[in-house]
């Protein structure tokens, strides 16, 4: 038992973390620039093949890296065409043979429709558009946007198109679900550590209101949903990358805690930032808007403690 | 990372299972809040004594068997998911042991723990008093030099296992006019059967005498019976306190087995609109579960549990409290029933584990200042002014 990560996935962690705070900040978000620089300079990284697995790398290895996908609040369908397609894709020859490589090199965008209730984020520029009926997969076109909370994450409906190939669908939705869940916890930190500092500068009553303890309470309550929560993620990890039969339950606990951390996290930085917060001129509501957007996006945490209560045979 | 464990680990919890599978009480005890109940809990406490088992992660010289953090982790789940009797020994074992270990003189360690080890003495806590809870360092209780030792004088009070215990251990105020306060305060032993003690029980919720009053009378203690150095009183309790709202106190082990339980009474209970705060007590009893094995990695590498200690307490106490609630509401009407009510549903115990529950987020510091110490200390948010 180490319940802990390796200095090499913390250092990868890391690097991601830097090119991210060069090449990602709120003004591309704001623009709602997708692609473009930024994944040439991920792909520079290596950054799609590792979340791809490549070099063997695995859901544990990447899960870090999510994080900080999270926290910089990237645009455009990184987690859809990174994380969740590539295995996919790998069980349809087919499809392989035409996207593995290119979308290893960062080349190509996919665009997802994997669950019943999902839209499919910025089809509009995917070079490839998947849609599942049940746990057959076919091609997708664009048929309508559907205009959202989060303008980095414009989501449309997909057409129905020729059938490609059968499987792993029902894995590849839980790769979608950790992925989410790794990337409000990022987010949720960052809020948290946007309110923290905040609410220790912002003065009223001659003092700063952090030291007020309706401020500071609530604050820790938000620590503590984050916290506990992240060790479900990083189970849940685990048990991706091993096969493991729990996968499917540990994904669910996952999801359905730490979406709620977010949740949680934003309200109290929208609450504590005051007026200000309310405004489209802090940043702040960039990731209000993502945490928003991405709450059922893989599944509510209504629908995955469902799951978690099916699979305890509840 | 890497959650799997040891043969080793494997094979001891497999032992502890046996033997607990073997040896647990089929009946279960009465409350140790209650004079026959406490003798009863004292008499199982030796019978895991005589076993290896009270006392797992101490040395082999007190009494224990050198067991790792993660191994005693591994007897706690264990424990619980047989249905094992509250431990009567805690005050001492858990929480008195640890500061021992790191403060004690090495007389006072043979002297005290192997008796703790099998329950020849229990031991009760002494810190709160009537003017000073919360605000533990306000404490007036106070002790003055005497031949060969101190004289303590004053009151304590909420001693939880103080109506039947044999010793205590506290804080009292030995320098008046130290500043700041923190100073000033030292950390005695002291046996309940000295002249000059008076122990009032005080019924809980429940009706039982949980806890009681200390009263203290120019009660003689020699300097062997202090534990660290005078005056030092104030580091040598928050050892205590944080092994309290830490690990050491409220193991996942406990709060896995009420999950499952919980599962279990859902099955024979169904109420589809409490299946979603069912699943999520299952869910938190995980995360607590998987937290403490971080936790108790970055202790065994070194680390200090420090302030995390309070988010720790924050996340059981309130768990607990919130997993007795979905149960009573499972139950619907009969989770108003006491155990002696004959449609009780097993027993009463979730009503008494509600009961037990609701003392969590008031015990070892309120769960209001463990959120300042959280604020204020994980997250650098500003002290008040006062």
């Amino acid at each position: 038992m180490r319940f802990g990560f390796s200095t090499e996935q913390r250092a990868l962690a890391a690097t991601v973390r830097e090119v991210l705070a060069a090449h990602c900040p709120p003004k591309l978000v704001r623009a709602g620039t997708r692609r473009g620089e930024l994944w040439g300079h991920l792909a520079d990284l290596g950054l799609f093949g590792m979340l791809a697995g490549d070099l063997g790398l695995t859901e544990l290895d990447a899960v870090l890296v999510l994080e900080e996908l999270g926290r910089s609040a990237a645009p455009g369908p990184l987690l859809e065409t990174a994380f969740v397609a590539p295995g996919l894709l790998a069980a349809v020859p087919s499809l392989a043979e035409r996207w593995l490589a290119p979308l290893a090199a960062g080349k190509v965008a996919v665009s997802l429709c994997l669950r019943p209730d999902q839209y499919a984020v910025d089809a509009d520029i995917a070079d490839l558009c998947l849609i599942a009926v049940g746990d057959v997969l076919h091609l997708g076109t664009p048929l309508a946007a559907q205009p959202g909370v989060d303008g980095a994450r414009r989501l449309f409906t997909l057409a129905v198109g020729p059938s490609v190939g059968c499987g792993a669908v029902a894995a590849a939705c839980d790769r979608g679900a950790l992925g989410t869940a790794a990337q409000l916890l990022g987010i949720a930190t960052h809020l948290l550590e946007m309110t923290v500092s905040y609410v220790g500068g912002r003065r009223q009553f001659g003092r700063p209101v952090g030291q007020f303890q309706a401020v500071q309470h609530r604050l820790a309550d938000v620590l503590m949903a984050i916290e506990f929560a992240r060790p479900l993620v990083y189970r849940a990890a685990v048990s991706l990358s091993r096969r493991a039969g729990s996968a499917s339950l540990d994904v669910s606990a996952a999801a359905a805690s730490t979406i709620e951390a977010a949740e949680l996290a934003a309200r109290a930085a929208l609450q504590l930032h005051g007026a200000v917060g309310y405004t489209a001129e802090l940043d702040l509501h960039l990731w209000l808007r993502r945490v928003w957007s991405l709450r059922a996006a893989w599944g509510s945490p209504e629908w995955h403690r469902g799951r978690v209560a099916d699979l305890l045979l509840l | 990372m890497d959650l799997t464990f040891t043969d080793a680990e494997e094979a001891f919890r497999c032992e502890a299972r046996a033997w607990l599978g073997v040896n647990v009480p089929a009946t279960p005890l009465a409350s140790l809040d209650t004079p026959g109940g406490f003798a009863q809990h004292r008499d199982w406490e030796r019978c895991l004594y005589d076993a290896g088992y009270a006392v797992v992660s101490w040395p082999r010289e007190y009494g224990g068997r050198g067991a790792s953090l993660i191994e005693w982790l591994l007897f706690e789940e264990e424990y619980y998911a047989a249905g094992a009797p509250a431990r009567v020994s805690q005050n001492g074992i858990f929480l008195l042991a640890p500061t021992l270990l790191e403060y004690g003189t090495p007389e006072q360690r043979a002297r005290f723990l192997p008796r703790m080890a099998c329950a020849d003495d229990v031991w009760a806590q002494a810190w709160s008093e009537p003017e000073a809870g919360s605000d533990l360092a306000a404490l007036r209780s106070h002790a003055l030099r005497d031949d060969g030792g101190w004289r303590l004088y004053g009151q304590k009070t909420w001693s939880s296992r103080a109506a039947f215990a044999d010793w205590a251990f506290g804080l009292f105020r030995t320098d008046p006019l130290a500043k700041p306060r923190h100073r000033g305060l030292t950390y005695f032993l002291v046996p309940l059967d000295a002249p000059g003690v008076t122990v009032r029980p005080i019924p809980q919720l429940d009706g039982e005498p949980g806890f009681a009053e200390i009263f203290f009378d120019g009660v003689h203690v020699p300097d062997g019976d202090v534990l660290g150095a005078p005056g030092d009183g104030w580091r040598v309790a928050m050892a205590t306190t944080n092994s309290e709202r830490g690990l050491t106190l409220r193991s996942p082990g406990r709060f896995l087995a009420t999950a499952d339980r919980l599962l279990d009474l859902y099955r024979r209970f169904p109420a589809p609109a409490l299946r979603d705060s069912v699943a999520r007590a299952w869910v938190d009893a995980q995360a607590y579960r998987l937290y403490t094995f971080a936790t108790a990695g970055r202790v065994v590498g070194g680390g200090a549990l420090g302030a995390a200690a309070s988010l720790n307490k924050l996340f059981w106490s309130e768990l607990d409290v919130r997993m007795h609630e979905t149960a009573l509401r499972l139950l619907g009407a009969r989770g108003a029933l006491t155990g002696a009510a004959p449609e009780a549903v097993d027993a009463g115990r979730w009503l008494d584990g509600y009961l037990f529950a609701l003392a969590g987020p008031i015990y070892a510091g309120t769960n209001e200042i463990q959120r300042n110490v959280v604020a204020q200390r994980l997250l650098g948010l500003p002290r008040e002014r006062r």
